[in-house]
């Protein structure tokens, strides 16, 4: 019950970072007349006291409306946040899925095969996946399978097709392999050693039942707490990757807009990181409470 | 009660009158540390990079700045060792400035962080009660505060200074330090020591000073050696963004940028840069790992 609250913080810091500074969206090089200058800013209501500014603003953020661009002419926020989140949501939860996968799969295999050449060799590319940040997995991918090879585009959207998908989100998974597959190898080891298992393993059950039926709900608990904060820090690796490949995304009109000062998409763009930030966090804490009765329970 | 304190005393007093010397805390945790293999080559590694960063700008003869036109692109070689960028400037003196920027910007941002965050967490964690309540849940807030776009528009906004970085950076990790140590601070107030202390009279700021923050010490560094990589990524992320120092002095992520640009034609200029902050990056993990085991043998895992 913290989201509305959270949400205020978020905006107001947003709102007064922006107007605290120096500059204006309309200072340009050339000197406009002062007729228009004002009938401009009387458009977007800069003319008017901060405190009115800041109230409209939350009014109409009450609405879900986050106003209009004040670089894109006669685009509101709303548009431009409509354009570019499919794409971030494509790369962010095929991301997210396939680290999922890949890093749960690892991590398993890792915890069974523990002290052996299986578990070792894993875990330090899982270091390594976890130091190496995701501005020189980007270049490298594109230096090998795009340069060298030939294989795949370096970058570009094209609608999404596939051979356009598969660099970006390798580049945004390879991080979130590596923490799943340490987190699953920890938990599961953890598990493994638990006298319930134990007792699984005593009735006869077959390795395959045992680890499905029984041991793979408690080592998938760490995983879906990760997963708020993990989905906070793919929206802004996003931003990385799209930079590094040129797609269309919210981050490429953040960083325009930080660069301009386009105050209201700016704004409006941290708000919805925010928003998606605390609905995901939510939401893994569903998955939590329906996933572990103790937490179900309690409340 | 009043006997089992009686016979603890005489045993204390056995132990200090008896002339062994006794382990202490840090020879203990150095012995531990010791052997952790992994954590030691990683702490030579820092060593390494950290001397070579200090020392190569002193012996080079060249600078991080001035340009060479006829030395454009060089790969690596004898008069250049890592080669030359697209202004014939030396890589190795300029990774190491890199470095050295990196480190900085890391352990000074850690600091503050460290230092707002015990000071926090200790406050909440020995005030309990409303203010306890009332000063985590600011934490909790502030947690989801999407702070990576916040500090992207705040150096876009006041300019790319050096200090806004710092400040910036260890306002914003200081979070995961404060829970750490509130929850640490809730169990020593329950130990005897702290009834001792407050029997004698003690004010609550020379409590915090004195009795809890040196216990706490431990896990605050495990914590900022591990807050240090999360900085320096998160400073090279800015920098790879252009929003980090300024040209012509270069810190590792605006390497990796200006490798990126050229990878095609001359991928060293990305791979070199790149292998320095993983290096980098890879050591203080392992590190704050066997630190981990040697400073809080109760963790262990």
């Amino acid at each position: 019950m913290l989201a509305i609250p959270t949400m205020l913080v978020i905006a107001t810091l947003a709102f007064g970072l922006l107007h605290a500074t120096p500059g204006g969206p309309f200072d340009t090089a050339k000197r406009m007349p002062p007729e228009i200058q004002r009938s401009i800013e009387a458009k977007y209501h800069l003319d008017e006291p901060l405190w009115r500014q800041y109230l409209r603003y939350l009014g109409d953020l009450a609405h879900g409306d986050l106003g209009p661009s004040f670089q894109y002419r006669n685009t509101s926020v709303n548009e431009l946040i409509r354009s570019g989140l499919p794409v971030d949501a494509v790369i962010g939860s095929l991301a997210l899925l396939a680290a999922m996968l890949v890093g749960g799969f690892v991590g398993t295999v890792a915890a069974l095969r523990r002290s052996r050449f299986f578990d070792y060799g894993p875990m330090f590319l899982a270091v390594l996946g976890i130091s190496i940040p995701v501005f020189v997995t980007g270049p490298l991918l594109i230096l090998v399978f795009a340069v060298q090879l030939h294989w795949l585009p370096s970058g570009d959207w094209r609608g999404g097709e596939v051979r356009y998908l598969l660099l970006p989100v390798a580049a945004l998974a390879l991080p979130y392999i590596a923490y799943i597959a340490r987190m699953t190898r920890g938990a599961a080891i953890e598990v493994f050693a638990s006298p319930f298992i134990l007792t699984a393993r005593a009735k006869g059950l077959p390795a395959r039942t045992l680890i499905l039926r029984h041991a793979l709900r408690p080592v998938l608990m760490p995983l879906v707490s990760f997963l708020g904060p993990a989905f906070a820090s793919v929206l802004t690796g996003s931003i990385v990757i799209e930079s590094v490949f040129g797609l269309p995304g919210i981050g490429k009109y953040f960083l325009t807009g930080a660069i301009n000062r386009d105050y209201t998409l700016v704004v409006g763009i941290t708000v919805l990181y925010g928003a998606l930030i605390i609905a995901f966090n939510l939401l893994a804490d569903l998955c939590y409470a329906w996933l572990d009765p103790r937490v179900r329970l309690q409340s | 009660m009043a006997r089992s304190a009686g016979a603890a005393a005489v045993v204390n007093a056995a132990i200090i009158d008896r002339p062994v010397r006794i382990a202490g805390q840090w020879r203990q945790s150095w012995a531990r540390l010791r052997r952790h293999p992994p954590a030691l080559v990683a702490l030579a590694l820092l060593g390494l990079i950290v001397l070579l960063a200090l020392l190569v700008p002193l012996v080079s003869p060249y600078d991080y700045a001035t340009p060479d036109w006829d030395e454009l692109y060089q790969p690596p070689g004898y008069a250049h060792w890592l080669g030359t960028d697209g202004l014939g400037r030396d890589l190795l003196v300029r990774v190491m400035w890199g470095c050295r920027i990196s480190l900085l910007v890391g352990i000074a941002a850690s600091l503050v962080s460290v230092l707002i965050g015990v000071l926090w967490g200790a406050t909440a964690g020995y005030a309990g009660g409303i203010t306890d309540s009332a000063m985590m849940r600011i934490v909790d807030i502030l947690y989801t505060v999407p702070f990576i776009p916040l500090v992207i528009v705040l150096t876009v906004l006041f300019g790319r200074s050096f200090l806004l970085v710092f400040v910036a950076i260890g306002a914003v990790s200081w979070l995961d330090i404060a829970r750490i140590v509130r929850g640490q601070t809730l169990s020593l107030k329950q130990r005897e020591f702290i009834d001792a202390a407050r029997a004698l009279g003690l004010s609550n700021t020379t409590m915090i000073v004195r009795h809890i923050v040196p216990n706490l010490l431990g896990i605050v560094i495990i914590y900022a050696t591990l807050t240090v990589p999360t900085v320096i990524l998160f400073e090279a992320f800015l920098s790879f963004l252009g929003l980090g120092v300024h040209a012509p002095l270069a810190s590792l992520g605006t390497l990796i940028s200006d490798g990126a640009k050229h990878m095609k034609s001359h991928p060293y200029l990305l791979t070199i840069p790149a292998v320095f902050l993983t290096l980098i990056v890879c050591s203080f993990s392992y590190l704050g790992d066997g630190l981990r085991d040697a400073l809080d043998p109760r963790q262990r895992r």
